[in-house]
């Protein structure tokens, strides 16, 4: 992903933004902390109150209000008959404000996790959304730290943070308010300190930014690593690399460790400075405050308060100077999470159409790169609706270039040519229409952690899920899963396992087979019911028998759909009604295959190749073209297997 | 299938212990860390005595002298405090830094040694979330949870000895409240373990969602399935919403409860030690310093409720940090094969016998792991070195068997697998594993230029080695088509390349590796026959004189192979050559006249 632009101003923008529908949550917890932290403020002011006032008579310390809440109770002597009521009120208060604290707690926890929940969707929604070209140029392990380490980072923050700086801030002012109140020097001498405090802060607040961010960047490296390390342990272990493994893993480990450390040395001095700081804050009030005393320009009373008064103000000064820290890390994470959200998602077409697909496709003089190489050369053919389309090709010489460009996973950039179904470029159809019209069995398919009942039917389901309500429960329609199943020729196999077709494949659960794989999910795109079928050598890893099966099932399952193949065995080409040699991103030839085999060119060249065995056992071109029609029936044990 | 659940065990000392050795290394930091917090501690305690002497001495009786050695010795507290501060957190670090490198490289060398079938059974994200983030989360508490308490109970204690000495009856009444807060503790901690556990699963299910929607993004865009899975997905962060709730619910419960208790203390204090000060029982003095203490533990006890429920939690994480340790792997090197031939990170190469590639299947018998069904039944069969056998059957009929047994990625349920005469347990996987080259159908290559691929793992390998494997697998014509050819980075699980590009690449792989056992499992069922056929030649020359397992459909690499094993429904039904298996007339026969068929001429 791009350098990330440290925007620490964006933290509260951040969560401004994404908290919207919670925010409500927000501003009741600040209001019942506001409570909570008055109850908690109040009690010890009650006790020293009975104490000093009710129990002793230290008038001469005590603050004007506590005096004139001493009169308004009705003097010293009615309060000691009832000392209970001072009791019961510190009782009443801690209740109250435990109540509060709670409330607080609660409403901070719901409006922190809400904002959380939806964050973590929208994360996982705009990644799904977003183009291709994004997967490809972004490691998933990077993405996720992102997405989990990154975001609780945030989530600490709003949950621990966020109130905290309210609470603070409304500490010092009180404090300030009161100091002001008493002496406007020595309140300057205590605010003398806060210029230097908020000097050091901004410069601890960008080192730590810095320090954190490649810190952060460091654990991305690492979950990297490890997710590689984790997808690839086949290959790992059949090469005994287990050792180099560890090797790097060790090197980003420590990488991701170190820089961790040096940004804690960054924060150990910045609390230890912050302590000094206020540590002498606090000095300096004690002393100046005991010579002012001394000189009589202010009481012993008055120095007590103030003293008391500016402790009250030093502490959460020192507090905000962490959360400043806090908010620094909080940057760079927001930051992070941004970069992904800001991506863009496959852009919005509102004036795509739906046309019908049943209709020709049309290359004209596509030209497409994925770098700088082309892969596509100025590539013109023409797919008639309806007919079996065949594409021969070396590996490298951009067949599935086009299955990507056909299902718009990648587009042509303007002036690069154009692909027509029918009238309708590609480009104005919607995307996902187009998707879900143009049937795509990738080369090496993905199947999800689910029931293979699940997998097959995962697209089916998708599309009546439009037509009806968001959230129902939708029935499997098994019997038409049991048919597509049934023409990929994976029905038998299905079978055998313990579990039928409530077997769990995917990342966790059995391992399929390369060729029971591929089968799934040709099984799986037959569910659409596309009016174009894309099969980009959907049938390596299968054997040619039931390779042989599969076509002559589709030939009848798919009707009138336009059906384009793409594979290295002539076999599987032959009967196509056209086919294409792609070289190099161009046309070398195109025709059907009768017309292939009798003009020498790449086409017939790979045909003999093939053929070669045939011709070794003896068998002529005649008896091939007599014997070819029911080669599959010819399976042993009628291909029940 | 389900993530492993951890029973409804209660806090327990015994999980805690098993990260013992983990913190061992760190004691001394861990100590230090501590003897700081003390000082720390005393030094938070005695600062306000200087403003009681500040009152006393100067400013009662209106002097300033003796003022002098009293900045200094108030300053020099502060300028001690900070350097404290900064080493204490420095130390904190430390452990908290290294014992979570320390957790981390710990699983991941048990996950390099835990057999495939666990990675079967688990999904990558959800490894992954033990990996990272529990144990970071474990390293966190240890470190700074530790400390905090210490501090905290330290200062706790302090002020309770003060308390005594100055009273002890009105002590023991603040100390009333101790019970009850072991009370609400216990009642609590199983809630903080089962909603901390929750909360765990829940993100490391998200986890594994995150890796699933994202490595399966490209099929998903096919399939027009993105809002479904957002919809699965808003299933799981609905999980992760209500579990986390349910812990910030708790710690909002019990935080403010334990608040309640102390201040009830201290108002208890306040009518008793009133009416004492009334009776002329208690000095006024002493009832005003007993409740001054009293309010100052008031933070500290909130402070130790607070780290005493995240500490509870982190059960849940050592919990599942040791599910992953203490899994067995399913294959082990016994003692004195470790000893002879050392471990997977430390081998003893000098000790390493060379390897021929006589491989023999004495009476074995196999079922999977996680199976229930004989896959081989008391099977022989004997491999002279250098003999290429291929394994043919339908897709999905076991032919993967065999090799995983010969390559011990599995071990025979009973019976043997010799190599060179020797059980293969009487050695070290490395010392097989670094003997093979295998090809899979699905070909991974890792992140990094295709140079770094086919070198894989060999620091010290010449270009020249590099390019002739290259050439001889007609990879060589995959890095021409590429921008910056042999540096040019393949992208992650090399998807910037096609499959056929990746199989060349991961063949030169193989190749360059020079391995005397050679596995190519459907290794060129994406490339194009031209190719292929380049390659063919390459292919017998570089099978002589190797053991090697062909796992193929195309008749010619069959036919000239020294033994064909036909394998159906995870049985061998038919072994021996060529010639041998179509003289039987058997299901070969049948399946290769199909295929020659099918292969010339084609079906519909």
């Amino acid at each position: 992903m791009k350098k990330n632009k440290k925007s620490n101003g964006g933290v509260l923008r951040f969560i401004g933004r994404y908290t919207a529908g919670h925010r409500h949550w927000l501003v009741l917890a600040v209001l019942a902390v506001l409570v909570s932290t008055t109850a908690s403020f109040l009690i010890p002011q009650v006790i020293r109150f009975t104490v000093d006032l009710v129990l002793g008579s230290e008038t001469e310390g005590a603050p004007p209000y506590m005096l004139a809440a001493l009169d308004a109770l009705g003097g010293r002597d009615s309060l000691r008959a009832n000392l209970i009521w001072c009791a019961g009120a510190v009782v009443v208060l801690s209740v109250g404000g435990g109540l509060f604290t709670f409330a607080s707690r609660l409403c901070i926890a719901t409006g922190t996790e809400r904002f959380c929940r939806d964050l973590r969707e929208r994360l996982y929604g705009h990644i799904q959304k977003l183009p291709f070209q994004w997967h490809v140029e972004n490691k998933t392990g990077d993405i996720i730290q992102r997405c989990t380490s990154d975001l609780d980072v945030v989530r600490n923050f709003v949950s621990a943070q966020l109130l905290e700086v309210i609470r603070t801030v409304i500490l010092i002012g009180v404090a300030l308010g009161l100091m002001f109140s008493m002496n406007v020097t020595l309140s300057l001498i205590s605010l003398a300190f806060i210029p230097l405090i908020g000097a050091y802060s901004t410069v601890f607040y960008f080192l730590v930014g810095k320090r954190f961010l490649a810190a952060d960047e460091a654990e991305g490296e690492l979950t990297i690593n490890v997710q590689e390390n984790l997808t690839g342990v086949r290959v790992v272990r059949a090469f005994g690399r287990e050792h180099y493994e560890l090797d790097r893993f060790d090197k980003y480990n420590n990488g991701f460790a170190n820089l961790w450390l040096k940004l804690g040395r960054t924060l150990s001095i910045y609390w230890g400075t912050g302590d000094i700081a206020t540590g002498f804050q606090i000095f300096t009030i004690v002393v100046a405050g005991a010579i002012f005393a001394v000189n009589g320009t202010i009481t012993l009373g008055e120095f007590l308060v103030f003293v008391s008064y500016n402790q009250s103000l030093a502490w959460p000064i020192r507090a905000l100077g962490r959360v400043l820290s806090e908010m620094s890390k909080t940057g760079v994470s927001t930051g992070r999470l941004q970069e992904i959200l800001d991506a863009e998602e496959e852009p919005a077409e509102p004036n795509a159409t739906k046309p019908d697909l049943h209709c020709d496709i049309r290359f004209d003089n596509v030209t497409f790169s994925y770098d700088k190489l082309d892969v596509l050369k100025d590539l013109n053919f023409t797919v008639p609706a309806g007919s079996t389309f065949g594409i021969l090709g070396a590996t490298g010489s951009g067949k599935s270039t086009i299955t990507y460009l056909l299902n718009r996973l990648y587009d042509l950039q303007p002036g690069f040519g154009s692909i027509w179904f029918g009238d309708t470029e590609i480009r104005e159809i919607d995307r996902q229409y187009l998707r879900r019209n143009v049937g795509l069995v990738l080369q090496e398919p993905f199947l999800y952690s689910k029931t293979i009942e699940e997998n097959i039917a995962i697209a089916d389901q998708v599309q009546r899920d439009d037509c009806r309500s968001e959230t129902a429960d939708f029935e499997i329609d098994r019997r038409r899963v049991r048919r597509a199943a049934g023409i990929a020729a994976v029905d038998d196999a299905i079978s055998e396992f313990t579990k039928g077709y409530d077997t769990v494949v995917g990342e966790r659960g059995v391992t399929l087979s390369g060729g029971q794989k591929q089968r799934v999910a040709i099984a799986r795109t037959l569910m659409l019911e596309a009016p174009v079928m894309v099969f980009d050598d959907s049938m390596s890893a299968v054997d040619l028998e039931t390779d042989a099966k599969i076509r002559a099932a589709l030939k009848e399952g798919t009707g009138a759909s336009t059906v384009i193949l793409i594979s290295h065995r002539i076999n599987t080409l032959m009967a196509a009604d056209n086919i294409m040699v792609l070289e190099d991103g161009r046309v070398a030839d195109i025709g059907t295959h009768a017309e292939l085999i009798r003009r020498p060119g790449p086409y017939k060249r790979i045909y003999d190749m093939q053929s070669e065995a045939a011709a070794d056992a003896g068998q002529s071109l005649e008896e091939i073209a007599a014997g070819g029609a029911d080669g599959a029936a010819n399976t042993p044990e009628g291909g029940g297997v | 299938m389900q993530e492993q659940d951890y029973g409804a065990k209660s806090f327990s000392l015994k999980v805690w212990k098993k990260m013992l050795p983990f913190v061992r290394p760190y004691r001394g930091a861990l100590f230090t860390a501590f003897a700081l917090m003390l000082f720390l501690a005393l030094v938070d305690v005695s600062i306000p005595l200087f403003l009681a002497y500040a009152v006393d001495n100067f400013v009662r009786p209106g002097t300033t002298a003796g003022m002098g050695p009293y900045i200094a010795l108030y300053a020099g507290m502060i300028l001690l405090q900070g350097p404290a501060v900064t080493w204490m957190a420095r130390r904190a670090m430390h452990v908290e830094m290294n014992l979570g490198k320390d957790l981390k490289r710990a699983t991941f060398v048990h996950l390099q040694t835990l057999g495939l079938s666990y990675y079967n059974q688990n999904a990558v994200g959800w490894i992954l979330a033990r990996v990272m983030s529990d144990t970071n989360h474990i390293s966190g508490t240890v470190a700074w949870a530790l400390t905090d308490m210490f501090w905290s109970i330290l200062y706790v204690v302090f002020v309770f000895g003060a308390m005594l000495l100055l009273n002890w009856r009105l002590a023991l009444l603040v100390m009333l409240v101790v019970p009850f807060v072991a009370a609400l503790t216990a009642v609590f901690q199983s809630k903080f373990l089962t909603a901390h556990r929750a909360m765990r699963r829940a993100n490391s299910r998200l986890t594994g969602a995150y890796n699933e929607g994202i490595t399966g993004a490209k099929t998903s865009k096919t399939l027009v399935i993105e809002d479904r899975n957002a919809r699965d997905f808003a299933q799981l962060t609905g999980q992760m919403y209500k579990a986390s709730l349910r812990s910030s619910l708790l710690s909002a419960v019990f935080i403010p409860i334990i608040i309640f208790f102390s201040s009830t203390a201290v108002a208890l204090v306040l009518q008793r030690g009133g009416v004492m000060v009334m009776e002329n029982v208690l000095p006024f003095g002493t009832l005003s310093a007993f409740i001054s203490y009293a309010l100052s533990i008031l933070e500290p006890v909130q402070q130790i409720a607070r780290v005493l429920s995240d500490f509870i939690a982190t059960q849940a994480n050592i919990e599942r940090v040791d599910g992953l340790l203490s899994q067995e792997p399913g294959i082990i090197d016994s003692p004195e094969v470790v000893e002879k031939y050392g471990t997977t990170f430390e081998p003893k190469r000098e000790n390493w016998e060379p390897i021929k590639g006589d491989i023999e299947f004495r009476d074995v018998s196999f079922m999977y792991p996680d199976g229930d069904e004989w896959v081989l039944e008391d099977f022989n069969l004997t491999i002279p070195a250098g003999t290429t056998v291929a394994l043919v059957g339908e897709t999905g009929a076991g032919k993967s068997t065999l090799v995983n047994l010969a390559c011990r990625f599995y071990e025979p349920t009973k019976g043997q697998v010799l190599i060179d005469g020797v059980d293969v347990r009487e050695r070290s996987q490395l010392w097989l594993h670094s003997r093979l080259g295998y090809v899979l159908q699905n070909p991974h290559l890792f992140s990094g230029t295709v140079k770094e691929n086919i070198r894989y793992g060999r620091a010290t390998c010449c270009k020249t080695r590099i390019y002739n494997a290259a050439r001889l697998v007609s990879a060589d014509l995959v890095v021409a088509k590429l921008e910056n050819g042999y540096d040019t980075d393949v992208g992650e699980g090399g998807d910037r390349l096609s499959t056929g590009e990746k199989q060349l690449v991961s063949f030169a792989r193989a190749v360059l590796a020079d391995p005397p056992i050679f596995v190519l499992d459907e290794a060129t069922s994406s490339i194009d026959t031209e190719t292929e056929q380049l390659i063919q030649n390459a292919i017998s020359h570089i099978l002589q004189g190797r053991t090697s397992f062909l796992v193929a459909h195309r008749l010619s690499t069959i036919r000239d192979a020294d033994l064909v094993l036909v394998v159906k429904s995870g049985r061998i039904i038919e072994r021996g050559t060529h010639d041998e298996l179509m003289a039987q007339k058997g299901y070969y026969h049948g399946l290769y006249t199909a295929m020659r068929i099918d292969e010339s001429a084609g079906a519909p």
